[in-house]
């Protein structure tokens, strides 16, 4: 089987930029404020692997973890 | 007001390693190189200008500098020949430091979110054909003049709730405060002094009249406290919603138009596929980002090894970051597809541009509307494409020809 994916945005270092709503709308969602976090558990469905790695690669805060698990 | 100093003339740069000045024609026209020849000569370069001023060169010393609020003060954001005494709510959050930053960023922040765009972005398409109505069938027009200037003026009156039709007004007080203001105190007294008058007087009217705007927003707002805001947080924030807003992102759509005028590949590419309008905008705004901040030392620290002295300011080139070729390969190029850009027009950290989700909203619709109408443009050879000076870049002067037979 293969590894699955979970996303996770650091509250402390997400500044608003709000690349990753962008990116990849199914994974991150936004706050009143627009700063963002990850939709529900983190975990990406099948399909969506490689728009997690491109919002990971555009948040100019580095604020974005991807883990394999 | 004879304690204000008067403008004086710079002399030439013959060093730019030791002696840089943003101010120079030089730098106005094309800074692109002369940025490459400070990043080769060190992280961060000093002049003796400003009465004293770094620039941080590499994009890791600009993000060192833009996370360290403990020794680079928000204080004074402006490198400018004088430092007068710091007004007290000068222009609240962008001029404040932790701890007072973070709450009076917050009460700025729902307004602009991007769902709060969406509902801004049918007016702002009306605005943008409107104005193309008022030049299309002339064959040419100045596009800075006609166009990229109107799109955010309008935009932010629109939001704060006062008269798209005082848009010159606005732009002649932006032009008198981050240009001329530089070199000469008394045009930026003269014109916040103006801009205070012009917003006391909504404020007044708003009191017996509340309104559905901004200008209400923030005379509503509270403190962490519960008590209402200031006057002079009120008339600070205010005052930087409408200069934050408007040559920004006037410079940020001129800029855009420039490139593809004169770069038909990029231009056919995008109006074939609109779809990559938003990636082609992220890689705009790398390659031409038009805001330069600054920052005051206020304790001695040491940034990418270099040592920096309190005392001095710090010119935070954002766009010389966004040309750092150890961060973003082929750094000079325009790759309209670019996928990983981590660009830092809007800045970095705490003090990210609180309207960041409106300027592109307002990139994205000034381009999408333009390419439906007038796919086929390029420079007027018989014309003069000019740049504004110093903290903000970006065309002032942008002579097109329209359509095909060019």
């Amino acid at each position: 089987m293969t590894e699955r994916l979970r996303v996770h945005v650091d509250p402390d270092k997400c500044q608003g930029h709000a690349r990753c709503k962008a990116l990849a709308p199914e994974l991150f969602e936004l706050d009143e404020y627009g700063n963002a976090h990850e939709a529900g558990d983190g975990i990406v469905p099948p399909g969506l692997e490689d728009k997690a790695w491109l919002a990971k690669s555009n948040c100019p805060e580095i604020a974005i973890d991807v883990t394999e698990e | 007001m004879s304690d204000v100093s008067q403008p004086v003339a710079h002399p030439p740069v013959n060093d730019w390693v030791h002696d840089f000045d943003h101010t120079d024609p030089q730098w106005t026209e094309d800074p692109f190189p002369i940025w490459d020849e400070l990043r080769a000569a060190s992280p961060v370069v000093h002049t003796k200008r400003f009465l004293g001023c770094y620039m941080p060169t590499t994009y890791e010393a600009v993000r060192e500098i833009a996370n360290d609020t403990e020794h680079f003060s928000s204080r004074r954001i402006i490198v400018r020949d004088v430092r007068p005494e710091v007004a007290r709510n000068a222009a609240p959050p962008i001029t404040s430091d932790p701890p007072v930053h973070k709450p009076a960023k917050q009460l700025l922040l729902p307004p602009f979110t991007p769902d709060a765009m969406k509902k801004l972005e049918p007016r702002m398409r009306a605005i943008c054909n409107e104005l193309i109505d008022g030049f299309i069938a002339d064959g040419k027009v100045d596009a800075a003049a006609r166009y990229s200037k109107y799109i955010p003026v309008r935009a932010i009156a629109h939001m704060l709730g006062i008269p798209e039709s005082d848009s010159d007004l606005f732009i002649n007080w932006i032009h008198m405060i981050l240009e001329l203001g530089i070199k000469d105190e008394s045009k930026l007294l003269e014109a916040v002094h103006e801009m205070s008058a012009y917003f006391s007087a909504h404020i007044e009217q708003r009191k017996t009249r509340p309104t559905d705007d901004l200008i209400s927003y923030l005379m509503n707002a509270k403190d962490k406290e519960g008590n209402p805001l200031e006057d002079s947080h009120v008339l600070g924030s205010l005052r930087l919603l409408l200069i934050a807003g408007i040559d920004t992102t006037w410079s940020a759509i001129g800029s855009s138009l420039w490139h593809l005028a004169k770069t038909p590949a990029d231009r056919e590419r995008l109006t074939a596929e609109p779809g990559l309008i938003p990636t082609a905008v992220e890689e705009l705004l790398r390659a031409y980002s038009p805001v330069t901040m600054a920052r005051e030392v206020v304790k001695e620290t040491t940034i990418s090894g270099c040592p920096v002295k309190a005392g001095n300011m710090v010119l935070l080139s954002f766009p010389a970051a966004n040309r750092d070729p150890k961060m973003f390969p082929d750094a000079d190029k325009v790759v309209i597809d670019r996928r990983e850009n981590r660009h830092a027009a809007f800045g970095l950290g705490i003090h990210r541009c609180v309207g960041s989700n409106l300027a592109r909203m307002e990139m994205q619709v000034a381009l999408e509307e333009w390419l439906k109408r007038i796919p086929d443009f390029a420079l007027d050879p018989a014309g003069t494409v000019t740049w504004s000076q110093g903290t903000v870049r970006g065309p002032r002067q942008l002579p097109f020809l329209l359509g095909k037979a060019m």
